[in-house]
């Protein structure tokens, strides 16, 4: 089993995880944890609804945010698709999806304020990205058959629609729906940097300690995504799709000479922007990446890869819980819900809970990313799973386990993680906006200080940090012969 | 062990009769050769027949072989014994085998020719390569009983009689579903025609030839 090149990688990767953890920082600082996780779960279990009105406000506008924005992303997105063999398409694409929606929003915020459009760019264009790049690798995997016995003349437009759309549509569909609950999550959490959706609202609730209030926001919330296959309805979407941009509130007016301050003065580099020429810059480059990012770098490597391994633990860990040849019906159903909560709760909001509850240290950070991310896998290595017929005589229990169905899935189990690999360091370094010191801390702590042309570099870095991975992530994919395909991917 | 006895089975898929009701007893120490062809219920008679003895801990060799790709050859082996191991055993031994089992599967490995792959993943064999597995398997699980479902079907020549020779030796009373007529013959003592989902003919192969069994196909 150990000359198996899988096998191996896994355990060079924990070994890795290990000597991090000798490094990362997990400590307890709070005075009372478990009876603030006491009180929180209090929260849940007896929610006060009774604030009707900013309730029905903070879901309202996290779900405007949500369409308009991945709406708009995938519009934009099946364009791009269809000129993707482009070189510069796809490195366009794979830069703006680098960059985190947050990180977008931070952005947006220096010029266009707290205006709405803010909030829709920061969520269209990261996805626009991932669309354009998803939609291209489900339209090469239709069949190239049809198209190339259509009749001479058909016109490239009704071609396209009658041969590789049409083949394409129902895994377009699929993945566009998963994208939108992905856009939930995603707004909720732009109400963190200030937009009127739901974890803006949740933060005002934490900091006065209304845990009643956290408690009917965050039900409302996964109630809101385990039932969006009853409300999103093909008929139902042109409806959404028209009335999102109504419901986006009106927010702050933009200012224009914000926009080309910013442009022209904010973003270019201090020692640009006093004449002090190429050497001043080198200097202000050389100090910003020995005080912020390679520190930053540093400690979002250490926690991408601690929180990776976690992930993958608890994610083998846990798919038996949806998994039939584990299960029975009740206790089936009851593992699906525990799956849908822990996906559900998108992990910067689940990391600032348990900030508030543990303290800043990186186990809130590393705890969130393998919750959510775990939950995520499990629940695709579950499905995966469920496809496989086991012989009529399979051991049970461990044995039918380990021997059955484990190292069946531990190949797609692999795919998914390597693909999560770069989700997983895009979240951790944005946790730094909530004071664990991963790059995202070293851009909030420069916007803070009105110093654009920092936090700019340090955004760029992380991007290409993310980028770096991707491309070491699919390496990793092909020499182990990780079959991945677009309709696999969450 | 006492005699086996099928009373009246049937088996359905929705609310298509796909096998019976039919009646068959086994003698023990008798190997039966159910001959028909394809479609006419043979798998389905063998996977009732594992449901309705599955006490007595019956080897079943199912027509897809139920084999773990990515396990190795000596692995897959193994799982025929996982119920004669506690779990922490076997974890073990998914890391890192036990000598005295590997010493106890090789010569099975040998004897089938495919020593030489004991490490190798199974997704990486051929389907004959991945046939002698599984009967290994079933070789090693052990027990009074083997129902197999065309074990020798990826298989010619003398490899397919070697393999047909082991699984007869190796179990005194086995069920076995099988095209190859000839063999089937050579190796059983009794032949179950299947027609149907019905016996169509129930005879000793001391008395029935390769033509007896035409009208069958």
């Amino acid at each position: 089993m150990w000359q198996s090149a899988t096998v191996r990688t896994s355990l060079g990767f924990i070994a890795l995880a290990i000597a991090c953890a000798f490094f990362a920082d997990f400590q307890i600082s709070t005075q009372a944890p478990w009876q603030e996780l006491g009180r929180l779960m209090l929260g849940l279990v007896m929610p006060d609804f009774l604030a009707v009105d900013f309730l029905g406000e903070a879901l309202l506008r996290t779900l405007a945010f949500a369409f308009v924005g991945v709406g708009l992303g995938a519009f934009t997105g099946l364009l791009l698709a269809l000129v993707f063999h482009s070189a510069w398409v796809r490195t366009g694409c794979a830069f703006v999806r680098a960059i985190h929606e947050l990180f977008w929003a931070l952005i947006f915020l220096q010029f266009f304020g707290l205006h709405p459009l803010t909030g829709v760019l920061a969520i269209a264009i990261p996805y626009a990205g991932i669309f354009a790049k998803v939609y291209a690798e489900i339209l090469d995997e239709t069949d190239p058959q049809p198209a190339r016995v259509l009749p001479q003349g058909s016109g490239r437009v009704s071609g396209l629609a009658f041969t590789r759309l049409s083949q394409a549509w129902p895994h377009l569909v699929n993945y566009t729906s998963y994208r939108l609950e992905c856009g939930l999550r995603s707004s909720a959490v732009l109400g963190f940097v200030g937009m009127p959706t739901l974890g803006y609202y949740l933060e005002s609730a934490f900091a006065q300690g209304l845990y009643g209030s956290v408690g009917a926001l965050l039900i409302l919330f996964y109630v809101l995504i385990a039932t969006l296959k009853l409300w999103v309805r093909p008929r139902l979407l042109p409806f959404y799709l028209l009335a999102a941009p109504f419901l986006l509130g009106s927010g702050l007016p933009i200012v224009w000479s914000n926009v080309s301050r910013f442009f022209t003065q904010d973003i270019v580099p201090t020692p640009l922007r006093n004449g002090e020429g190429i050497s001043g810059l080198m200097t202000w480059l050389l100090d910003l990446m020995t005080t912020q990012a390679l520190p930053g770098i540093w400690n979002t490597l250490l926690l991408t890869q601690i929180a990776l391994v976690i992930t993958g633990t608890l994610a083998m860990m846990l798919f038996p819980l949806i998994s039939r040849h584990f299960t029975g019906r009740i206790s089936g159903t009851l593992g699906h819900v525990a799956l849908v909560v822990m996906r559900s709760t998108p992990e910067y909001l689940l990391a600032f809970i348990l900030l508030q509850l543990w303290g800043p240290s990186m186990l809130p950070a590393v705890v969130a990313l393998a919750l959510h991310n775990g939950g995520i896998i499990a629940h695709l290595v579950g499905q995966r799973s469920n496809q496989l017929t086991l012989r009529q005589d399979a051991p049970r229990g461990l044995d039918r386990y380990a021997y059955e169905v484990a190292p069946r899935v531990y190949g797609p189990f692999l795919a998914l993680l390597f693909y999560r690999w770069e989700i997983i360091m895009r979240e951790t370094a944005i946790l730094g906006i909530l004071g664990i010191a991963t790059l995202g801390f070293y851009v909030d702590s420069a916007i803070q200080e009105i110093r654009f042309d920092r936090a700019l570099v340090l955004i760029l870095i992380t991007a290409l940090l993310n980028i770096g991975v991707d491309i070491l992530a699919r390496r990793l994919r092909s020499r182990l012969r990780l079959r991945h395909t677009a309709t696999s991917e969450p | 062990m006492s005699a086996l006895a099928l009373r009246d089975a049937v088996a359905e898929y929705g609310t298509i009769r796909v096998l019976g009701p039919l009646s068959l007893t086994l003698a023990v120490g008798e190997h039966v050769a159910l001959v028909g062809k394809s479609g006419a219920g043979k798998s389905t008679l063998l996977s009732v027949m594992f449901d309705r003895w599955r006490d007595r801990g019956p080897a079943l060799m199912p027509q897809d072989l139920g084999l773990v790709p990515t396990l190795s050859v000596f692995h897959n082996v193994y799982m025929g014994g996982l119920s004669r191991h506690h779990g922490w055993y076997n974890l073990v031994t998914l890391a890192r085998p036990f000598r005295r089992d590997v010493h106890a599967i090789m010569p099975l490995l040998e004897h089938l020719d495919i020593a030489d792959k004991c490490w190798t993943p199974v997704g990486e064999l051929s389907g004959g390569e991945r046939q002698r597995v599984a009967a290994a398997r079933a070789i090693h699980q052990g027990g009074n009983l083997l129902l197999a479902d065309e074990p020798v079907s990826a298989l010619d020549g003398p490899l397919a009689e070697q393999l047909m020779a082991a699984l007869t030796t190796a179990y005194p009373t086995a069920v076995l579903a099988m095209h190859d007529v000839e063999l089937a013959l050579r190796f059983t003592d009794r032949v179950v025609g299947i027609a149907d989902g019905c016996i169509a003919l129930d005879e000793p192969s001391l008395r029935l030839s390769a033509q007896d069994l035409l009208p069958l196909y």
